[in-house]
């Protein structure tokens, strides 16, 4: 792919970007969040057509492909966020819009067989009668990539594909990536992780602002360079800082105390847990997604109806307080999912920067649109959002930079902060702003905040956290201190298999 | 006794029609709101082809292609122009029950009733042969839903229209197809019902087509449940006729019977967790 250019509207997301990528190769993509990586591989893929450049596909010209095309040239696409139909099964979701049939009937036994070869070859084992919304993430990534290969696509494009798995399944996804590499599969790989760069890929191409600014070979790399060609500076990569230990004799802040929680069927997802934060600590919550860390920190937020035990700030029972009453008692809450909790999305920055907190922005019922406007000006700047229109709507951000609206409200302005729940709070973040959000935590800490931190990133975790805590099936099944805790000794907690 | 079953089949034929489209309408992912009135103008078609051709198979062919007819503008209402599906489905059933009343004063001159239709005459004791027809739609559709490509694109279309899209499957085509269907299998039963009664009246439907989309619901979008569902409201009405006769009970309350266990039924049913997912959703 040569000189390639898009734009959506006023925006650029791609100038002059390039990529070159050998057959047999595992190839990186790097880039900050609207770097442009994901627009270049969409018209790799066929999703869209570049405005100027070309690509060229196994000697090809095929400049503007649609995806069909792409699929029948052997280029599939790993999408970030599956591309699957939950309620139908493994084999169903894999010849959809394809299917074998006989006279309008569907005839699948040939394809179940077609399936089972191909789980073999490739070491990707799943069940194809399995209806995909019962598979958990790791194994519905797995069908993913099966869909890909089941197309014939020889070279496979893979979009952030390890932010939703644990470091068993980063393990498992590494082994099958380079056996297909074996095989003859190119292999190209969109990341915010640079270990995994390192670990996986044998070069990296590195993109900035639409432009591909660097193109590397990864044997004798190190984070730190790549990470300065993203970003176009030196960055402070997550180094352990498990703050000081000055606090640690201070009465507990957080207090969780047998907490209960039931899903929709009844099923205790939190079972019986139990914790402390002291100011100034940071406690972090290891675990494989869905385990019940989701439901925990909705408990404490005030969010999920609490099945039985007690949640104390500062020693006053707020197991029965409603949201208000917490975010009153300095409670900060950054969900994990900033599209359905975080931001109202078509609303505009500024007043994404004040929802929750609007009553410090209402005289008599009147918003204070003055008062609305400067805040969100002296947020935008303190936070660094890019770009600084807090007029556009928040849809209109990187997902990165939603994070720090989200994060702005929630710990800039002046605001008290005593307990705050920091989930996943850089998922799908660039490394830009992972420094600045992560900045941000260690500032809470420093002041006195209790702050507990649920992340999928164990790095993460581990260069947070004063305390680690293992939640597996809804119960905490292991602590270690932050400053010993590594992801090998983690690891066997996390999957139940040290229980 | 088989009196008694037979009266109650009979009312449950529209129901089946109308809920088997509600069915293939809304697994696609296109709310069904519009049954009442592909009912309407089904009963309307079915009756005016009657009269005017002397034949019953030509008054359900007329009145399948009314219903669909309507189904064609809903499709394009909704997928080519993107309109709000309720909004659409309450426009258009408007629509149809003004249409209807308007063409009727016109051609017979009455606000009320169409001259009588004679229909297929005995038609043995289903009424007639579409009340056959009827019982068999909703088991035909289970069979195209789990058996056939096209049953399986209408129910990825209608659960995760983008991993449609990204197989290569065009979601609108797929809609417009069960949408048409749709209006065509509802537009059967409103020809049963005027056929069955040898008429047509305005606003004969009587919440027919909103009763069928709660079987569908109550049903959970499942066209096997869902004929269960249909035959427990027929069975209910069924009781609430044979209760008329008897004075212990005021009738207004004895009518109330199939609407209030359509309530009862929706409400103790949690949520709507069993809908398809990308239901009412405009493809973006």
């Amino acid at each position: 792919m040569a000189g390639i250019a898009k734009r959506y509207g006023a925006v650029a997301a791609n100038v002059e970007a390039s990529l070159e990528v050998g057959r047999g190769e595992i190839h990186a993509i790097c880039g900050e969040n609207g770097a442009g990586k994901s627009t270049l591989m969409k018209i790799l893929s066929g999703g869209a057509r570049p405005d100027a450049g070309t690509v060229v596909v196994n000697g090809r010209d095929v400049t503007g492909w649609g995806t069909a095309e792409a699929i029948a040239a052997g280029v599939g696409m790993v999408h970030q966020h599956f591309q699957l139909v939950p309620t139908l099964t493994v084999a169903e979701n894999l010849v959809l819009g394809r299917e074998p049939t006989a006279r309008g009937r569907l005839v699948l036994a040939p394809a179940l067989a077609e399936i089972a070869a191909l789980c073999e070859r490739t070491g990707l084992v799943i069940d194809p009668v399995r209806r995909v919304g019962d598979l958990t993430v790791g194994e519905a990534q797995r069908v993913e990539i099966l869909k890909a290969l089941f197309r014939g696509a020889r070279t496979l494009i893979l979009d952030e594909p390890t932010a939703v798995l644990s470091p068993p399944e980063v393990t498992d996804l590494w082994r099958v990536l380079r056996r297909l590499r074996d095989d003859g599969g190119t292999i190209v790989l969109i990341t915010h992780k640079l270990d995994e760069v390192l670990a996986a890929a044998s070069r990296v191409t590195v993109m900035r602002a639409g432009r591909t600014v660097g193109r590397l070979a990864t044997a004798g790399a190190t984070p730190a360079d790549i990470a300065r060609a993203m970003v176009g500076r030196d960055v402070a990569l997550a180094a352990r800082d498990a703050g000081a230990d000055a606090l640690a004799t201070a009465p507990p802040r957080l207090v969780v105390r047998d907490l209960a929680v039931a899903d929709a069927a009844g099923r205790r997802v939190v079972d019986g847990v139990s914790l402390t934060v002291r100011p100034g600590e940071i406690v972090g919550i290891a675990g494989v997604e869905g385990n019940g860390q989701t439901e925990l920190v909705e408990a404490i937020a005030g969010l999920a109806r609490v099945r039985g035990g007690q949640v104390t700030f500062d020693g006053a029972d707020v197991t029965a307080w409603p949201v208000a009453r917490r975010t009153a008692a300095g409670l900060a809450h950054i969900p994990e999912d900033r599209h359905a909790r975080g931001l109202v999305l078509d609303w505009s920055v500024a007043d994404n920067l004040v929802l929750g907190q609007q009553h410090r922005f209402t005289r008599a019922g009147r918003l204070d649109v003055r008062g609305i406007a400067a805040h969100a000006a002296a947020q935008v700047a303190a936070f660094d959002i890019r770009p600084g229109d807090t007029s556009l709507p928040a849809r209109a951000l990187s997902g990165g930079n939603q994070q720090k609206v989200v994060v702005a409200r929630e710990l800039g302005g002046g605001r008290d902060v005593r307990v705050l729940l920091a989930a996943q709070p850089t998922r799908g973040v660039d490394v830009g702003a992972i420094e600045a959000i992560h900045a941000r935590l260690r500032a809470a800490r420093d002041a006195g905040a209790a702050v507990l931190l649920v992340s999928a990133d164990l790095g993460e975790l581990l260069a947070l956290s004063t305390r680690v805590l293992v939640m597996y099936a809804g119960r905490l099944v292991h602590e270690v201190e932050g400053r010993v805790a590594t992801p090998e000794g983690l690891g066997p907690h996390m999957t139940g298999a040290a229980a | 006794m088989s009196d008694l079953l037979f009266q109650w089949l009979r009312i449950a034929a529209p129901y089946l029609c109308a809920a088997a489209g509600g069915v293939l309408s809304e697994r696609a992912g296109i709310i069904a709101l519009t049954l009442e009135g592909y009912l309407l103008a089904g009963a309307f078609g079915a009756a005016l082809g009657a009269l005017a051709t002397d034949g019953p198979w030509l008054g359900v062919a007329a009145g399948i292609g009314a219903a669909t007819a309507v189904a064609a503008l809903h499709a394009a209402a909704t997928l080519r122009f993107r309109a709000d599906q309720v909004v659409t489905g309450v426009a258009l059933n408007l629509l149809v029950d003004g249409a209807t009343t308007f063409v009727l004063r016109r051609v017979y001159d009455s606000s009320a009733n169409s001259p009588r239709v004679e229909g297929f005459g005995s038609g043995g004791d289903l009424g007639s042969p579409v009340g056959w027809l009827a019982l068999l739609a909703l088991p035909a559709l289970w069979w195209l839903l789990a058996r056939t490509r096209f049953g399986l694109r209408v129910r990825a279309v209608g659960e995760a229209p983008e991993a449609a899209t990204t197989a290569g499957i065009s979601v609108a085509r797929v809609r417009w197809l069960a949408v048409l269907g749709s209006g065509a299998l509802a537009g059967l039963g409103g020809a049963f019902l005027a056929l069955d009664q040898h008429k047509f009246s305005t606003g004969m439907t009587a919440g027919r087509g909103f009763i069928a989309l709660a079987a569908v619901i109550f049903g959970r979008w499942d066209p096997l449940r869902t004929a269960g569902a249909c035959l427990l409201f027929a069975a209910a009405e069924t009781l609430q006729i044979r209760l008329q006769g008897t004075a212990a009970i005021p009738s207004q309350f004895t009518e109330m019977i199939p609407y209030a266990l359509t309530i009862v039924a929706l409400a103790t049913l949690a949520g709507r967790a069993a809908a398809p997912a990308a239901l009412g959703k405009a493809e973006s």
